[in-house]
């Protein structure tokens, strides 16, 4: 199979998806009225509530929910051979995550552009706010531990990386003073920001004494130098604080200082790369899927397991966050929704989708595909330096040399995971703190109280895990939770979009179906994971802080299937609302 | 659509979350001002009270939007009857 070939047929579904399911659902299931007077118009402020327009709402919403997530997850579900992540990632995207973020949209407009969590309160009650604080706090933990070893071990891969990353952070403060102390521009300096990065990097490819490269400096694996650490494992642990110290800097700061001008960047480095590389792959031509379509000797099975891998790019409860919280209250009018909604989901799709055929079409043979993805476990090892590096040889289709486009695209996903990071730990500290005013711990509410624990946790939770190559190599483990709680979240929004549905009287099996389908999914491979590899009662050794972690979540998961079964029968005792009535 | 559009759109797309939090940023401080402007009326004593007088016709008309972001839902002040 030629990789463009795939990239066609994933598209022309999207195409399928978006032309009739979405037109299907904006008519017939959700009843998208023109006329209605959107949140945006209706409490107009100028900061929050503000009309925009489709096209500058979808591409804002896009770059919000656009980030590593998709590109890690089918890096290591590929494992399985590309058939099972394609068919999860066009099939997700098109009847689970296009409705839910669709459903997610719609659901605030109709009321008064109120966020998901909000919308549990009311819905479910006093309950689901609490479980749902839970489930977004460990979701960051989740994203905070897992992206600070990504970001470690990209730096230790590709060490050419590294300086143009460092060199990002002078410049986005240096654009945040321009444009917010000088009342400039941002586009301009921003493109020149970028261009003084990308030959930072094209320059660092080229010459060795410009690449940070750690665990040479700490005399490579054999050499032990603290601590029992050998230089590798010195070098995660150096560069794990040096982030952590960072994220605490980036987190406290004013928003306009730092992550504001970095995230403008990024938002060209995303666009940029999403464009260069299906120009490489359509220039290209011929580039066989050297992944097998079905990898028979996979030793774990894909079955649920794929359905927590792969979150982001086919399904994800954070993207009901952005469209509830941001985007509904600047929808222009109601029947944009569709645009914004179901097509910032199918975005999400193509990145996942060019991730595989990056991933799939990177080893020259079949043999060399199986050697490296061995197991599961380096799976999550390679994957996503396996992506850098096929994704590196795509946009050799445009004749970029294939090292310097490696130390670009790692550049890329650096930057990627770094907004997650920061952001994510942002989010952490305002969840502690109102935990905290909510449990009246008045410490929890201070910013650097809060932040030191966000971070602090989050730290431990990356350094913590052992994985299979010793210490620093435990990040991935976490992966699977991380995929679970994304999952879990989307469950809630389904939810409350199929009650919403159910009271309005219409046909709710639309997002029942994909809520069913997710939840149990989630409850089936967490349940499967912490029993048989957790625990140690599968033959396998007994991990007590995944056991600890995975049994959390797994409780939640069950609770919100028994607040979900609650809800639905409580409210199929009463009739049906009118149609335009709100929650 | 001309190029120019084109590029217009473009920096209206990745202006479009930045542009919430500045605003939010400079309603903050106006609402500080407000309540420094206030204070008096609210019983903290103001020193530049004589000054800030002069800039109540001026604050008049955003003074219900923000007794209202302040958790009021009615005027906190006798004087003014906004609502």
């Amino acid at each position: 199979m030629q990789g463009f070939i795939l990239a066609i047929a994933g598209m022309f579904v999207f195409f399928l998806g978006y032309r009739f399911y979405s037109k299907f659902v904006a008519e017939r299931i959700y009843r998208l009225d023109p006329d209605y007077v959107t949140p945006a118009h209706k409490y107009k402020d100028g900061v929050d509530f503000v009309p925009t327009n489709k096209f500058v709402l979808w591409g804002h919403h896009f770059t919000s929910v656009a980030g590593a997530a998709p590109i890690v997850g089918p890096a290591i579900a590929i494992y399985w051979g590309w058939g099972p992540a394609f068919v999860w990632v066009v099939l997700g995207t098109v009847f689970a995550a296009g409705v839910h973020d669709f459903g997610a949209l719609v659901l605030s407009v109709r009321n008064k552009g109120q966020s998901v969590g909000t919308l549990a309160n009311k819905i479910i009650g006093q309950r689901a706010k609490i479980l749902f604080l839970f489930i977004i706090l460990i979701l960051v933990l989740m994203v905070n531990a897992v992206f600070a070893w990504v970001i470690a071990n990209l730096f230790i891969l590709f060490p050419s990386a590294v300086l143009s990353v460092f060199i990002q952070i002078p410049l986005a403060i240096w654009i945040g003073y321009l444009v917010y102390r000088k009342s400039k521009n941002m586009l301009l300096p921003s493109i020149a920001a970028l261009a003084t990065m990308y030959i930072a990097a094209i320059i660092a490819s080229r010459v060795p004494a410009l690449q940070i490269d750690l665990p040479r400096y700490f005399g490579g694996e054999e050499n032990i130098v603290a601590f029992g650490l050998n230089g590798v494992a010195m070098a995660f642990f150096v560069w794990i604080v040096i982030l952590m110290i960072y994220v605490y800097i980036a987190s406290t700061l004013p928003v306009w200082k730092l992550l504001q001008p970095r995230d403008y960047i990024n938002s060209h480095q995303l666009i940029l790369g999403l464009v260069i590389l299906y120009l490489g792959l359509f220039f290209m031509g011929s580039r066989e899927m050297t992944a097998p379509m079905y990898n028979a000797d996979a030793t774990t099975p894909w079955f649920p397991l794929l359905f927590i891998t792969i979150a982001c790019g086919a399904i994800s409860g954070f993207h009901g966050l952005v469209a509830s919280g941001t985007s509904s209250k600047q929808l222009n009018k109601e029947t944009d929704a569709r645009f914004v909604g179901y097509l910032g989901a199918v975005g999400e799709g193509l990145l996942a989708l060019l991730t595989i055929i990056a991933v799939g079409t990177f080893f020259a043979t079949q043999g060399d595909f199986l050697s490296s993805y061995s197991s599961f476990g380096a799976a999550g090892d390679i994957g996503l330096g396996t992506f850098i590096q096929g994704a590196g040889q795509l946009a050799g289709g445009i004749f970029i040399p294939p090292d310097i486009a490696t130390t670009i695209v790692a550049v890329i996903v650096v930057s990627f995971a770094a907004t997650s990071l920061d952001t994510a730990v942002r989010l952490m500290r305002y969840i502690i703190s109102e935990l905290g005013a909510e449990y009246k711990v008045q410490k929890l509410t201070k910013k650097h109280v809060a932040t030191t624990v966000a971070v602090g946790s989050s730290a431990a939770l990356a350094l913590l895990p052992q994985g299979p190559q010793g210490f620093g190599s435990g990040g991935y483990l976490l992966w699977p939770l991380f995929g679970t709680s994304n999952q879990l979240l989307a469950g809630i929004t389904l939810l409350l979009v199929t009650l919403w549905l159910k009271r309005q009287g219409r046909n709710y099996l639309v997002t029942f179906i994909p809520m069913v389908f997710v939840l149990s999914m989630t409850l089936w491979a967490m349940g499967r994971q912490v029993i048989f590899d957790w625990s140690g009662l599968g033959g396998a050794e007994m991990n007590l802080l995944l056991f600890l972690l995975g049994s959390i979540i797994f409780v939640f998961a069950c609770w919100i299937c028994l607040e979900a079964y609650k809800a639905m029968r409580r409210d199929g005792q009463q009739p049906p609302r009118d149609q335009d009535a709100s929650m | 659509m001309d190029f120019k559009k084109i590029i217009e759109m473009y920096d209206a797309v990745l202006r479009q979350g930045h542009r919430t939090e500045i605003a939010r940023e400079l309603r903050d401080e106006d609402d500080l001002f407000f309540i420094l402007c206030y204070s008096d009326m609210l019983g903290i004593p103001n020193p530049a009270f004589y000054y800030t007088l002069e800039l109540y016709p001026h604050m008049l008309e955003r003074f219900h939007e923000w007794h209202l972001r302040m958790g009021m839902d009615k005027s906190p002040i006798n004087g003014f009857r906004c609502c």
